[in-house]
């Protein structure tokens, strides 16, 4: 693994391929593991109540089956999870996380076991204090448990396009015919400027007038400098809908 | 390089959906290999779907397809790359027999660390309550311990059956989850570069070694013996085993960037570890079932001399478990 921006991984194979990764931040990982924790006590209060027949015949039995499930859960879950779900536990598929081998190899058996029993030392003095200051302070976000089992968490490649329709430039979007340009234009815009442009047409109504006029005079400004279209296909057309047009190009 | 888009997903895309099977049946059943021809067919799918992602890589328009890319990319990657030996199915044949007292053997240094550390822990818990008799009140951390060894002898050979009518079920569990939990944080702790079990097993011993020191100058002894041998003689060794894989772990970063890095070495320390713990979670599991169903139990209702024995015999059998079980003979070790 070669070095990497914040919250990436990037990997350089032996063939001089190169893919990152999105490392999953502490927030995300503490609501996945909220979620697990939910899961894991729904199941015990389920399981303790059907253990309320059992205890008719013998409370001493009850208890120790209650205990002792309880434990085998708390701890079995994660490593079980993980260990068949391909590196997720519920709380982290919902929350589209998924634990990686730090070289990006293949997950082990030893090292789910590794990483959930250092939840025990994660998880003090309250909260995951320790995972969660570890997760800060390391370059690849690891807790303690994925530093001694070579394990990072990564968050998963949202799948499908971005629902066009929102900012969709309408029937008639004037740079369309100019395909060399349109191309141009997709070289040249980076994908951080491409979705910066997407994220203004969908929250427009969240800026106030002026705002909203200054940041689109701006977005066009850029995109113009980069691949200037000819003066016929940009008359009379506002600033929003010139990045309109220009988000049209590069999604479609 | 200008890309247009659409063609190249419309062209590419049949050889990435292709991959993404592939790889779908070999992450189902990491047991399958593929044959000559397949593999050189995921090897092409996996040099095409890089070149692919180098292509898009540059591409403002394709953020999703760059990010599926990457994915599928660093799939293959996972599945063509991962030369460690494929793990074979958990068999617990296999774990008891050959493996656990394997890892354990394999890592003797660090148990008679343990075992050292320990004594010295026993050592200073005894002088400290021969020198202060009221240090029991600090170091002890159970109330049944804290009076007089006489008067609780004297106490629970008198009521038997106050004994016999107590719930073990769900004591036995107790001991079993709070044992583990003790043995796991002995582990985890090792990370602290063995610091963690250093300071575990000291106390532990403290502990041991003030009881014990304690009851003998009572002139309970066999109470003593009889009481802890049967369940002792799994639980102590098995939070020994605990130092040791904790110790195993803290050595490995303790020894700096020697043999490629810490982290490349715990790496190839981790599986014993992890061997370890689940030999000695099935220890203590054992050690709590007799605990609450046969330590407890004290003379007239059984004869000290045949908890004794049963401890002596169980310490023995451990002993010849851990030292023989699952030795290779000469002619089948590997060259």
């Amino acid at each position: 693994m070669t070095g990497a921006a914040t919250h990436t991984a990037e990997f350089r194979t032996p063939e001089n391929l190169v893919f990152s990764v999105t490392l999953a931040g502490p927030a995300i990982r503490f609501v996945a593991w909220l979620i697990d924790m939910l899961v894991i006590a729904a199941a015990a209060s389920l399981f303790g109540r059907m253990l309320t027949l059992l205890s008719v015949f013998s409370e001493d039995i009850a208890g120790a089956v209650l205990t002792l499930t309880y434990f085998a859960v708390s701890v079995g879950y994660g490593m079980a999870m993980e260990w068949f779900n391909h590196g997720q536990t519920l709380g982290k598929r919902v929350m589209r996380l998924r634990v990686l081998d730090s070289q990006g190899l293949r997950l082990r058996g030893y090292q789910v076991v590794i990483r959930n029993l250092f939840r025990f030392l994660d998880m003090l003095p309250a909260g995951y204090l320790v995972g969660g200051a570890a997760c800060l302070l390391t370059r690849r976000c690891q807790r303690l448990g994925d530093m001694a089992a070579n394990t990072i968490v990564i968050r998963n490649a949202e799948p499908g396009r971005p629902d066009l329709a929102k900012v969709a430039a309408g029937k008639f979007n004037s740079f369309l015919g100019y395909r060399h340009l349109g191309a141009r234009l997709r070289q040249q815009v980076e994908a951080g400027e491409a979705a910066i442009a997407f994220q203004a047409l969908l929250r427009r109504d969240e800026l106030g007038d002026a705002e909203r006029v200054a940041l689109f005079r701006e977005l066009k400004e850029h995109f113009a400098a980069l691949a200037p279209f000819p003066p016929e296909a940009v008359e009379g057309i506002p600033d929003e809908q010139y990045v309109r047009n220009v988000v049209d190009i590069l999604y479609r | 390089m200008i890309l247009d888009l659409d063609r190249f997903i419309e062209r590419e895309q049949p050889r990435w959906r292709e991959l993404e099977a592939m790889l779908g049946k070999l992450e189902a059943a990491p047991g399958v290999r593929l044959d000559l021809d397949g593999s050189l067919r995921l090897h092409y799918l996996y040099q095409k779907a890089g070149a692919d992602l180098a292509k898009v890589r540059g591409q403002s328009a394709a953020p999703q397809l760059r990010a599926y890319l990457e994915a599928l990319v660093a799939r293959a990657y996972a599945e063509i790359h991962e030369n460690r030996a494929r793990a074979s199915a958990f068999s617990p044949r296999r774990f008891f027999t050959r493996d656990f007292p394997a890892a354990f053997r394999r890592n003797l240094a660090a148990f008679w660390l343990a075992v050292a550390v320990t004594l010295a822990g026993s050592a200073a818990g005894g002088a400290l309550v021969r020198w202060d008799p009221e240090a029991k009140e600090v170091l002890l951390p159970f109330d049944h311990l804290m009076g007089s060894p006489r008067e609780r002898v004297a106490r629970e050979e008198g009521s038997p059956d106050r004994i016999l009518r107590q719930p073990k079920s769900y004591f036995s569990s107790y001991l079993m989850t709070n044992n583990i939990k003790v043995a796991i944080l002995t582990l985890v702790t090792g990370f602290a570069f063995g610091f963690g079990p250093l300071v575990l097993l000291f106390y532990n011993g403290v502990v041991l070694g003030a009881v014990a020191y304690d009851y003998l100058a009572a002139g309970q002894g066999r109470f003593l013996a009889g009481w802890l041998l049967p369940h002792g003689s799994f639980e102590i060794p098995a939070i020994l085993i605990a130092g040791q894989a904790g110790f195993l772990l803290g050595a490995q970063l303790l020894k700096g960037s020697r043999d490629g890095g810490s982290m490349r070495r715990l790496r190839a320390a981790a599986p014993d570890a992890v061997i370890l713990v689940g030999g000695l979670a099935a220890m203590l599991v054992w050690a709590g079932i007799v605990e609450a169903f046969f330590s407890q139990y004290h003379e007239p209702v059984l004869p000290y001399a045949v908890k004794i024995g049963f401890g002596c015999v169980e310490l023995t059998a451990l002993a010849a478990y851990l030292g023989w079980a699952g030795r290779r003979k000469p002619e089948e070790k590997l060259p």
